[in-house]
């Protein structure tokens, strides 16, 4: 059900994003989702790869630091109302986001929302008992 | 003096300080005689303050003689200090000349023979014998660490390893394969070294490594824990410039409690760096020498400009030479922002503190809108970067907020990524002062 998340530090400054990119490009590592956390002095990148132990490594090798987490991924109709109804259940059984990011499906119809919690047991316990999809890892590396 | 171990020379290293200074004081005449006579610097200053060789009645009557400044040297570039004929010259170093001209040091045959004895004694009082396999990796060449320590070991019976710096990988191999037992580099080099050893997953205590002697630059107390705990080894300070003759002018004992200055060969002062007065004992101020058996390159009253205090109680490993604690940074390098004074290894022990953070950092001051800033570039590691932007920034506050209650002053922590800063094999070079820039257009 978990899905694993590598999070890199980035300077802000012009032309870290492309060297990361083009670390992963050389790998022959595919990015299937991201998001980017920033200050004015440096952000934090989490991507979800297609090979995580590959990019942990190559990224390693050229120096950024970078940590791998657990994450989940939830489907949720690609229709107004659709993320509502996942935040509200979460709301309502006290479990807190620390933050989210989504993508679209390629084929279409639904949409894919990462969610990092501190309890992630409690929240796939409580998302799949309110008949949310919780996407397997291996399902989202290969979406 | 036989109940005491690790002493190389007894009768010099815990002479009664009595006998110690009416040995000093012969030793000033003589070197002062010597200057007067040979060196036109020491003429023309001797002249000019009225000093006579012949005044030297005690050794507080040092404070009659003139300093020797860093200035002077550059002045009499390259050999004008120089108090022997080129044809009893063996050796020639020379400093690193960060800013303008290097300055060029000679030695004797007797010079290199009392260096070599001097490093043989800090080397000894760490704990090094004939059984050790010594690692130097300070560069090889006109620096006078690398020689001075490689000497100092081949005295002691040690078999030294003279791989010179850099080619960290190769280091590693070597210190492995020949199971290398003492190493020699600058902390900073050896905090290098232990990332590397982490990041290729070599357990220190798979190395024979158990002693490590480090000099060149100042470093805290907060890095020694540091670097005993990830190296696994015992390791100690020592003290030398090359000016002066280079490492051995003083070294640590095993009780780690101040760095025994080698005052048979030299005289050690504290003074007060804008006023020039000498401090009372206990003062925390600036370091100057005399040496008092060179022949060569000899130096009245240098002005090392590095800020330090002195101790003359008695040390628990039975030398009687008096102890300076670890310098605090050089006087020059002293940074005053908004009229508060900042050494740069008082940033380092705060950022020892917070967990995890290693010492991978600058500093960087600036003037912006007529006011200083003070700006620390930290790089980040493993430990301390964190997924979630609340915690990082959380992290930095922390910092920020611990070095406001230390510096009084308030700072900005940069996290920057790592290897971004510039790491010399050598020297770190962590401060980067650029308010005189903007002075001038």
């Amino acid at each position: 059900m978990k899905v694993e998340q590598i999070s890199i530090f980035i300077e802000n400054k012009s032309g870290r994003l492309a060297e990361v990119s083009r670390i992963l490009g050389e790998a022959k590592v595919n990015i299937r989702a991201l998001s980017l956390a920033d200050t004015s002095d440096f952000g934090i990148l989490r991507l979800i790869v297609d090979d995580t132990n590959l990019a942990l490594k190559e990224l390693k090798a050229h120096s950024f630091t970078v940590n791998k987490t657990e994450v989940i991924g939830v489907e949720v109709p690609d229709s107004p109302g659709g993320l509502c109804s996942i935040l509200e259940t979460l709301d309502k059984n006290q479990i807190n986001v620390e933050y989210m990011y989504a993508f679209v499906e390629r084929s279409g119809g639904n949409a894919v929302i990462i969610f990092r919690f501190d309890n992630i047991d409690e929240a796939i316990r409580v998302l799949t008992e309110n008949d949310f999809t919780v996407l397997k890892g291996e399902r989202i590396a290969s979406l | 003096m036989s109940d005491f171990k690790n002493i190389w020379n007894a009768d010099a290293e815990c002479m009664p300080r009595e006998e110690l200074r009416s040995l000093q004081l012969d030793r000033l005449r003589q070197t002062a005689h010597l200057v007067a006579s040979q060196v036109p610097c020491y003429q023309n200053k001797f002249k000019e303050s009225g000093f006579v060789a012949d005044d030297l009645q005690c050794l507080e009557d040092v404070t009659s003689l003139p300093f020797t400044t860093k200035e002077d040297l550059r002045l009499n570039y390259p050999y004008g200090m120089f108090a022997v004929p080129m044809r009893d010259v063996v050796r020639i170093h020379s400093s690193s000349g960060t800013t303008g001209k290097p300055t060029v040091v000679g030695y004797t045959r007797k010079d290199i023979e009392n260096w070599t004895e001097l490093v043989a004694r800090f080397m000894t009082a760490a704990g090094v014998t004939n059984e050790d396999i010594v690692h130097i990796a300070f560069g090889y060449g006109l620096f006078t660490g690398a020689f001075g320590l490689h000497y100092g070991s081949e005295a002691i019976g040690a078999s030294v390893i003279p791989i010179s710096g850099g080619n960290t990988d190769k280091q590693l191999m070597i210190m492995q394969d020949y199971r290398s037992s003492a190493l020699v580099c600058t902390p900073s080099y050896a905090m290098t070294m232990a990332d590397r050893m982490e990041k290729q997953g070599i357990d220190p205590a798979s190395l024979a490594l158990r002693v490590g002697l480090f000099g060149a630059e100042p470093w805290s107390e907060q890095m020694r824990s540091e670097l005993e705990k990830r190296l696994g080894i015992i390791a100690t300070d020592n003290y030398g410039l090359s000016e002066v003759m280079g490492p051995g002018v003083a070294g640590e004992c095993l009780q780690k409690q101040g760095m025994h200055i080698a005052e048979d060969h030299f005289l050690a002062e504290i003074i007060d760096p804008d006023s020039g007065e000498v401090l009372p004992e206990g003062s925390v101020g600036e370091l100057v020498l005399t040496s008092l058996t060179k022949q060569a390159f000899p130096m009245i009253r240098y002005r090392t400009r590095d800020i330090t205090r002195l101790h003359y109680d008695q040390c628990g490993c039975g030398r009687t030479l008096v102890r300076m604690e670890k310098t605090r940074g050089r006087s020059d390098d002293m940074l005053i922002i908004k009229g508060v004074n900042v050494f740069p290894t008082q940033i380092e022990e705060v950022l020892f503190q917070i967990e995890g953070c290693q010492p991978h950092y600058q500093l960087l001051v600036d003037r912006i809108n007529n006011q200083d800033t003070l700006e620390i570039q930290v790089e980040v590691n493993e430990r301390i970067f964190f997924d979630e932007m609340k915690q990082q920034r959380q992290f930095v506050d922390q910092a920020e907020k611990k070095l406001y209650s230390v510096l009084g002053l308030s700072v900005k922590v940069k996290l920057v990524e790592p290897s971004s800063i510039t790491r010399h094999e050598g020297k770190a070079c962590r401060v980067f002062d650029r308010r005189e820039v903007q002075i001038s257009p």
